[in-house]
């Protein structure tokens, strides 16, 4: 079937295609080149090839510590957004209470609000309650703010989840704790793992919350932040350029777990 | 509290007991309680809050933060800036994602590929990314330097950064594809054969997309369209970084009552202000995208 003729076509919608792909990716590329760029960011066309803003990048004792704050931050924060995260998107799902509706979309709100109030407002709070700040209210304020992420990914997972295991578990004399464990959980093992990388991501970038929330220890978000104020250099692309190297892997990494458990319940079927 | 709240779960669903669902219940809504919406509350305290001369919070109730609001015009004029600036991210992400999200979703071969293509930016930090471009505008950074190289200007473009059309440049490039999103997911949704009754009943291509797919993808674009435009209202850090003086939004006045000229209680009106207009938003596109979704 030509779906050609049902619905408009033109030649100008893969011209505009390419320009929004150019227009997405010129930054990232205009990063990568610049990180070996040996004159410095800026200036057409780059010349001097060079590793020496990776070498910078690899004595540069703030930075590292900054990386690893934010992995401690993020592993913290998943554990915070997962353990009620899914509580709250199986609370959603098959549990009535008063103000549910509230509940659920006070969850959901960090996912649409701009982070400056969810940050401002926790900012209020742990002034109110004479907390310290530090690392642990950025983990705080990520793990609060990324719920909503474990919830909605859960939340889906639950939608297409057959019940009739679970009454079958609980028939054969399970209790409800065991069927959490061994059949609920091991179901929405995908949700969770996606849950899980997105939240891992998210909150490896998040600055808005963080920028109100930080005490003396850096992020790496917040790190580069401080640098930029100071000036450009190009350790920021090496940098950058390694991050996205590794994101790239941890996105294809997902695909490829994804796609094999897929193909693995469609051989179970 | 917990008891009335379990009583009123029973019944729910008999498959589950009143303590499994006490269990998945209570816990985040204590946090959520004591994390987002107490948050919330103090933050509308503060708002009639004050300071004191020696830089003390006052605790006592005062409506002058908001009479200010109303007085002082730079907060009405940075304001409206922020959501001119806002409406313009939102208009050209929608001119930029839609013929993007109908061409993958009608048109194009190798979908799949293209789809992840528009997400890989996104794992691409937000601050990183804004920085990038002021490397791509600044006066001899790489976009001058190559009009220069090919001889097209004799002199750098100086309007490129530091200037709101380098906010809105960047806040497009970052919220493209969250409004190509939900579009794309709206219009892979209408059902093929919609278009197909819609070919065989005599209309023509341009007639099916506005009488039939156009309609059935409004809830997609409601919701990239409110993405667009609450994220980018928000945003402080694009127009500190490239926005110059004439790109400063009302986020940028908020984080500086927070710091140097110290007025928190003044900040957390502004917020607030901020906070009851993007719920404003979010209920009117709700109610706009129930109004045009078919179930």
């Amino acid at each position: 079937m030509s779906r050609e003729r049902t619905v408009p076509t033109s030649r100008w919608l893969p011209a505009h295609a390419i320009v929004v792909f150019g227009f997405l990716y010129l930054p990232i590329v205009t990063l990568i080149v610049y990180s070996f760029n040996g004159s410095g960011v800026g200036g057409f066309p780059p010349r001097d090839l060079t590793l020496n803003w990776y070498r910078l990048l690899f004595a540069d004792d703030a930075i590292w510590t900054s990386v690893l704050n934010s992995l401690l931050v993020a592993l913290a924060a998943m554990a915070i957004s997962l353990s009620f995260g899914i509580p709250a998107a199986l609370a959603l799902d098959r549990a009535n209470f008063p103000g549910k509706a509230l509940f659920r979309r006070l969850v959901l709100l960090p996912l649409i609000l701009p982070g400056i109030i969810t940050g401002l407002s926790l900012l209020m709070l742990f002034r109110e309650a004479d907390v310290k700040l530090s690392l642990l209210t950025i983990v705080l304020g990520h793990g609060t703010a990324l719920i909503s992420v474990a919830t909605t990914e859960v939340f889906a997972g639950l939608q297409k989840l057959d019940r009739a295991q679970e009454e079958a578990s609980l028939d054969l004399g399970a209790n409800y704790w065991q069927t959490f464990w061994r059949v609920t959980l091991p179901n929405l093992r995908l949700s969770i793992i996606g849950a899980a990388l997105l939240i891992f991501t998210l909150s490896m970038d998040e600055i808005a919350v963080s920028f109100f929330l930080i005490g003396r220890d850096n992020t790496l978000p917040l790190e580069i932040w401080g640098r930029l104020r100071r000036g450009i250099t190009p350790e920021i692309n090496a940098i950058s350029t390694i991050i996205f190297i590794f994101s790239l892997a941890a996105i294809v990494t997902w695909y490829r777990l994804r796609a094999g458990s897929e193909a693995q319940t469609d051989a179970g079927f | 509290m917990g008891r009335t709240l379990l009583s009123v779960a029973l019944d729910f669903d008999l498959m589950f007991s009143r303590a499994y669902r006490a269990a998945i219940t209570l816990p985040p809504l204590l946090w959520v309680a004591v994390f987002l919406l107490v948050p919330y509350l103090i933050l509308f305290c503060y708002s009639f809050w004050s300071v004191s001369a020696s830089q003390e919070i006052v605790h006592s109730w005062t409506q002058d933060n908001y009479r200010q609001l109303l007085q002082v015009n730079v907060y009405w004029h940075t304001l409206l800036r922020s959501m001119w600036i806002a409406a313009r991210v939102m208009i050209f992400s929608l001119l930029l994602g839609y013929p993007l999200a109908y061409y993958l979703s009608f048109h194009a071969r190798k979908k799949e590929l293209l789809y992840q293509l528009v997400i890989i930016p996104l794992w691409v930090s937000y601050l990183v990314r804004a920085y990038a471009w002021k490397t791509i505008l600044g006066s001899d950074g790489v976009l001058n330097t190559l009009l220069q190289y090919v001889h097209l200007t004799r002199h750098p473009l100086d309007f490129l950064l530091y200037s709101p059309f380098a906010v809105v440049l960047t806040l497009t490039h970052i919220y493209t594809p969250f409004t190509f999103l939900p579009i794309y997911a709206a219009l892979e949704h209408i059902p093929r054969n919609l278009v197909e009754a819609s070919h065989d009943l005599g209309a023509s291509p341009f007639q099916t997309f506005w009488r039939v797919i156009f309609p059935l993808s409004i809830p997609g674009v409601l919701a990239g369209a409110t993405f667009a435009f609450v994220l980018s209202l928000g945003d402080f850090l694009a127009p500190l970084l490239l926005g110059g003086p004439s790109g400063i939004m009302i986020s940028n006045i908020v984080v500086s009552l927070f710091g140097a000229a110290y007025n928190w209680p003044l900040g957390a009106a502004i917020s607030f202000c901020m906070l009851a207009l993007v719920l404003a938003l979010l209920f009117l596109s709700e109610s706009l995208e129930k109004k045009w979704s078919f179930r």
